[in-house]
This record gives C-alpha cells, sequence and structure tokens, in this order.
C-alpha cells in the first residue's frame, strides 16, 4: 500500500507541530517531563506503608516458622524464641533494603550508597 | 445499608450455588470481580479496535496505560522482564479498577478481602519461583546466600534471607487490603459523625460541618491511595520477578 503525498506530509507536519508543542512546554522531544518532581512527592504515603508491612510481615514469618517448628519437634517456646528474634532481623533487613532501593542513585551519598551494595 | 463501617465489607451471596462440600455461590465481590474484569477487557478492546494514526482519546489513554506499566516493568526488571507484561499489566489494571470501583457508593471494594489479595500476591510469588527455578535451578537459591559472608555467620545469614523471602507475599497482600479496608472505615466513620452529630439539632448541624470537611478530603485521600496502592503493587511485582530473572545480581 502507499500512502498518497498528501497524507504523508500531514503526518510530518504533525510531527513538527508536536515538536514544536513540547518545545514550547519545556519538555524533551519525546515528550518526557524535564524534572519529574511529582514523582517521589506523590510516592510518600506509598513508601511509609511499605515500610511498615515489610518490618510486620517479616517477625509475623519468622513467628510462624518458629511455631511451626515447635509443633513438629516438640521445642516449645525455644522454636518460637529462636524465630521471633530472626524474624525481627529479617524485618529489619528488609526495612533498610526498602528505603535503600528508594534512594535514587543519581543522589550521591558515598556512606549510605556503600552500606546499599553490602546489602544486596 | 447500616451505618456501622464494618458492614460495607458484608459478602452477601446471590446466587447460592454448592458443589459437593464447597461453597461456590455467586457473591457480591464476585459480581465487582467480573464488573472490573469486563469493564478492563471491553475497555481495552474497544479503545484499541478502531487503531488511527491520530490516537482518538480512548487510544491514546489505552496508549498512556500501556506506556506506564511497560516503563515500570522494563526500569525495575529489564527489556528481559517484558514476556511478563500481560500478567503487569492485568495485575495493575484489576488492582485499580476494583480500588477503584470501592469509591463509589454501595459498591463493594474486591482488594479490601484479604484472601483476594493474597490470591494476587501468591499467583506473583509462585510464578518468581517457578520461573527462577526453571531458568537458573538450583542456581536461583543463590537468592538467600549473599556473598562475602564469612562461614561462621552464613547459616544465620541464610535463614534471615529466607524469612526475609517468605515475609514478601505476606507483605505483599497485607499491604494492599490494609489500606482499603482502613480507608473505607475512616470514611464511613467520618461520614458517620457527620449523620449523628446532624440529628443534635442546630448546634449539632454547625458541629458536624468539621467531620464533612473530613470527609471530603480523605475521600481524595482515598482516591490517591487507591491509585497509589495498585502501583505499588505492581512496582512490587516488577521487582520480585527481576529476583526471579537475575537471582545473582542481588
Amino acid at each position: 500500500m502507499k500512502r498518497s503525498n498528501t497524507e504523508i506530509e500531514r503526518s510530518k507536519d504533525l510531527e513538527r507541530r508536536l515538536q514544536d508543542l513540547n518545545k514550547r512546554h519545556g519538555r524533551d522531544q519525546a515528550g518526557k517531563e524535564e524534572a519529574e518532581k511529582s514523582g517521589p512527592a506523590k510516592a510518600g504515603i506509598g513508601n511509609a506503608f511499605r515500610l511498615s508491612s515489610e518490618f510486620i510481615s517479616a517477625i509475623l514469618v519468622g513467628t510462624a516458622i518458629g511455631y511451626g517448628i515447635d509443633w513438629l519437634a516438640g521445642t516449645s517456646p525455644w522454636g518460637m524464641i529462636v524465630f521471633l528474634m530472626l524474624g525481627f532481623v529479617a524485618g529489619i533487613l528488609n526495612v533498610l533494603r526498602a528505603s535503600g532501593e528508594m534512594v535514587s542513585p543519581s543522589e550521591d551519598k558515598p556512606d549510605a550508597s556503600g552500606r546499599q551494595n553490602e546489602n544486596k | 445499608m447500616a451505618n456501622d463501617p464494618i458492614s460495607q465489607f458484608n459478602l452477601t451471596e446471590l446466587i447460592p450455588l454448592q458443589i459437593g462440600s464447597t461453597d461456590l455461590s455467586f457473591t457480591n465481590s464476585s459480581l465487582f470481580m467480573v464488573a472490573t474484569v469486563v469493564l478492563t477487557s471491553g475497555f481495552f478492546i474497544w479503545a484499541t479496535g478502531r487503531r488511527g494514526m491520530v490516537p482518538s482519546r480512548a487510544q491514546s489513554f489505552a496508549e498512556m496505560t500501556y506506556e506506564f506499566v511497560a516503563g515500570m516493568l522494563r526500569d525495575s526488571a529489564g527489556s528481559e522482564g517484558m514476556r511478563f507484561f500481560p500478567l503487569v499489566f492485568s495485575l495493575f489494571l484489576f488492582i485499580l479498577v476494583a480500588n477503584m470501583f470501592g469509591m463509589f457508593p454501595y459498591f463493594f471494594t474486591v482488594t479490601s478481602h484479604v484472601i483476594i489479595t493474597v490470591a494476587l500476591a501468591l499467583l506473583v510469588f509462585a510464578t518468581v519461583l517457578i520461573v527462577g527455578l526453571m531458568r537458573h535451578g538450583l542456581g536461583f537459591f543463590k537468592l538467600f546466600v549473599p556473598s562475602g559472608v564469612p562461614m561462621a555467620i552464613l547459616p544465620l545469614v541464610v535463614a534471615i534471607e529466607i524469612i526475609s523471602f517468605l515475609a514478601r507475599p505476606v507483605s505483599h497482600s497485607i499491604r494492599l487490603f490494609a489500606n482499603m479496608l482502613a480507608g473505607h472505615i475512616t470514611l464511613k466513620v467520618f461520614a458517620g459523625f457527620v449523620v449523628s452529630l446532624s440529628s443534635l439539632g442546630a448546634v449539632g448541624i454547625v458541629g458536624a460541618i468539621l467531620p464533612m470537611i473530613m470527609t471530603v478530603g480523605l475521600t481524595a485521600l482515598e482516591f490517591l491511595v487507591a491509585f497509589l496502592q495498585a502501583y505499588v503493587f505492581t512496582m512490587l511485582t516488577c521487582m520480585y520477578l527481576n529476583d526471579a530473572l537475575h537471582p545473582g545480581a542481588h
């Protein structure tokens, strides 16, 4: 199928006008905002809920595993105590990981990034 | 509908159905799940049906949604992760539309029941496990063994890593369910204040202005949370899928 000349011209014209518009609105050619300021602010509540649930769920899972081990091996209450502690540690680890991933890599914080790599 | 804040989450059987000892009744929850699926698939079929060089409003919206989810997936799981796009896109739309349905008065919020969100989170968890084991075999378990840890504390670290891994579906599901449940209860409680205060006469009506303002504000917040939780759920799905594809990179 060959497109007619007028059709090609029209699509070129449209592209040119789109680029003009993007330039005028301070966006790059792909139409993306120059600085996406709305990103981090919008995700604030999400991050807060995420961190707390990461922490709590690890403790819950640790306790459940410990309880299961006690139930199977009859070592009550030691499995639960040990795995509650381990779950606590895992929760802290989860929170550190989650918050480490929230810091964008472009931000230069030498000590923070070092710790982040250690965690991964 | 009753005035207490919990009754909005009651399940009611619309079409009772019992197969063997299993209760397979069609409930109001099922109705809204069907409505969610029908609305999303219907919209996307309709919007992309008449594709044009210059997109119509509906087509443009469909493309924007696609680009949004595709960008999210590509950022966290790489272009390799795009093979999971159908799963991630369906999850995002299902949760988003179900949350938004819940914002209509008298509508049922599907995602406020933990069984739904657990099913979705376990789906992601099982996908990560199966894909990880299929692609890397036993190498997938390197996920639990961080490099550069002394042998002496390795068992401890592995136990912690395993707990942390198993905690994923729990936090993944609880976050979505708890947000929707808590948000809807708060909204209903404040709306209830308006009703009970305004029945106290003139002073009550003046006093009811405050919870009224709160209700309006909370409604806006709930819309934000409804979108945000769909976004966070999808975002974490992408990150977990990334672990299945590159377990060593962690």
